[in-house]
């Protein structure tokens, strides 16, 4: 109950400033340019939305923490969260609230990019379990990366700051399994790369996005959002009053 | 009701507040006094379940606020200070919020924030987004989300603060209006609030309890109480002020100006818990002397204000 009621004013906030707008205009401007620039569309000649997913890890490393950043550092800036938490709500609906709120803006944006299906049923017979899996796998990862901006939100009063530290905690959690990075780690035991391979959100995310729904994979993402959420908590009741 | 059990704040090697107890009833307001840092606001903010104590407890209504932090949160009003504000929302969407988070949907909500529209006056504003307020107005709104729920207690942390003098007359009137059903608490840096409309004055200093008891009480430790102030004709002569100046209950005369026409006009302190007007009036009549002024004063709050937390630093 009163975590919808934190949700509504959240959702309400997001609505009620241009910079919402801003962003889902360019969201799904820089969603298409690289799906059709790098990604290369139509030159794979495949009716498939794989180039569209490809990008957004990377896109997520930027976009999120800019939605995210504001979640706390705001409330404590402003001193709104005197208001918020003296209210009969308690932190883990708070925090639950803005979180669901952030995840719900995200999935409009996502949902917004809907004339991309469009597009390949024109262009061919794409294969739509797959792309539901990968919109599935795209949201999921949307909130393992909100659950992070929510966190370094609550460790500071500064938006930057907030903006900052949540791109350089979500790229090292994108690195850990990027490509690039994964062929330095055969140097070290199978294990300890394994280990560090699975804390990786790109490989889960490849793997939903073949369109296997991994009970792992899901799982890896529903641990990320607890851990990082019951970190905010953690945080806000601690750093509350200063 | 709200009783205050010992309650300490640290932060650090700061200690903000240092064993604060008191307690209040319905039908008081407790005027809050101190000087800024002497942990007013921390205090508040613990009553009101924002910060914890690093010791002792405080429960309002019978609800500890360790124990039971959302029964407490149930049945206080709070304003905090400076009146932090979701900028973005607009006056009505701000309230129905509010009322959905104490539980009123519907009609009931919108009963709620009719009222509070009522009392404190913000029909006019109601669709605009609150960044556009004013200061007075942003006060006002703060003010209406801390009375939607009308609350047993309500906590108020200096809520006159930056309104214009009509401003804060009406939120005076406001506050002793309500005095009846509700435990009040409110902090302040304006001392006529607290002889105006507090039933109780609490000072506190560096996180302790410095005074606690009604203005009256407050004022008889100044030593303006009982002094009174006189203007003496042209020419009186000499033997007159060391007759005054020798009544035993008198400790000191002094002159406070010269006035038009040669006239004086002097100032006799009374020694502390002692009755001196009548004898100066005794004495005038007796040398047949007429004044045209004669005041006694009941004490200065600011004086007596200043000495208790003066002497501490």
């Amino acid at each position: 109950m009163q975590i919808r009621n934190v949700f509504k004013r959240e959702l309400y906030g997001y609505f009620n400033s241009p910079v919402a707008y801003i962003f889902l205009v360019i969201f799904l401007m820089v969603t298409s340019w690289f799906t059709f620039a790098w990604g290369q569309f139509y030159e794979a000649r495949q009716a498939s939305l794989e180039p569209f997913f490809r990008y957004h890890p990377i896109i997520y490393l930027i976009f999120i923490p800019a939605v995210s950043m504001r979640l706390w550092s705001e409330e404590r800036k402003s001193g709104t969260i005197q208001l918020l938490l003296t209210l009969p709500i308690t932190i883990p609906q708070a925090v639950l609230g803005k979180f669901v709120a952030a995840w719900t803006f995200l999935g409009i944006a996502l949902l917004l990019t809907f004339p991309m299906i469009g597009t390949v049923l024109y262009l061919g017979k794409p294969d739509l379990g797959v792309i539901l899996t990968s919109y599935l796998g795209s949201f999921l990862m949307a909130g393992a990366y909100i659950s992070v901006g929510s966190f370094t939100s609550a460790l500071t009063k500064n938006q930057v700051v907030s903006f900052v530290i949540s791109i350089v905690l979500s790229l090292l959690l994108l690195m850990a399994s990027f490509p690039m990075v994964t062929q330095y780690l055969e140097a070290l035991p199978v294990w300890v790369a394994d280990v560090i391979t699975s804390f990786g959100i790109w490989g889960h995310f490849e793997s939903i996005k073949r369109g296997v729904i991994d009970l792992g994979d899901i799982f890896y993402f529903l641990s990320i959002m607890v851990f990082f959420l019951y970190a905010t908590v953690m945080t806000i009741d601690s750093k509350k009053a200063s | 009701m709200v009783e205050v059990d010992n309650l300490v704040k640290h932060y650090g090697s700061i200690k903000a507040v240092n064993g604060i107890s008191f307690s209040v009833k319905k039908g008081e307001i407790l005027g809050f006094l101190g000087p800024n840092g002497a942990g007013k606001s921390t205090t508040m903010k613990m009553i009101t379940c924002f910060l914890s104590p690093t010791s002792g407890t405080a429960r309002v209504q019978g609800f500890d606020i360790i124990q039971d932090p959302i029964s407490v949160r149930q049945k206080v009003g709070y304003l905090p200070e400076s009146a932090p504000l979701y900028e973005e929302m607009t006056v009505a969407s701000f309230l129905k919020f509010i009322a959905s988070v104490r539980g009123f949907e519907g009609k009931d909500a919108q009963m709620k924030i009719d009222k509070v529209f009522e009392t404190c006056q913000l029909h006019k504003v109601g669709s605009q987004p609150i960044h556009t307020l004013s200061k007075g107005y942003r006060q006002r709104v703060c003010f209406s989300q801390a009375l939607l729920h009308d609350p047993e207690v309500l906590i108020l942390d200096e809520p006159t603060d930056g309104l214009d003098p009509n401003q804060k007359q009406a939120v005076r009137d406001l506050i002793s209006s309500m005095k009846e059903d509700k435990t009040i608490i409110f902090s302040t840096h304006i001392l006529e609030e607290v002889d105006a409309i507090c039933t109780r004055a609490l000072v506190i200093s560096e996180g302790v309890v410095k005074i606690d008891g009604t203005p009256n009480e407050l004022k008889r430790k100044s030593t303006f109480h009982n002094a009174v102030t006189l203007t003496l004709p042209k020419g009186c002569d000499e033997s007159l002020k060391t007759a005054i100046g020798a009544i035993v209950s008198c400790s000191k005369l002094e002159k406070i100006k010269d006035l038009e026409e040669g006239k004086t006009q002097w100032r006799c302190f009374a020694k502390p818990g002692e009755e001196l007007a009548s004898k100066v009036i005794a004495l005038l009549k007796d040398r047949k002397i007429e004044t045209n002024e004669f005041h006694v004063e009941q004490g200065r709050l600011d004086e007596v204000f200043q000495t208790i937390t003066k002497t501490t630093k």
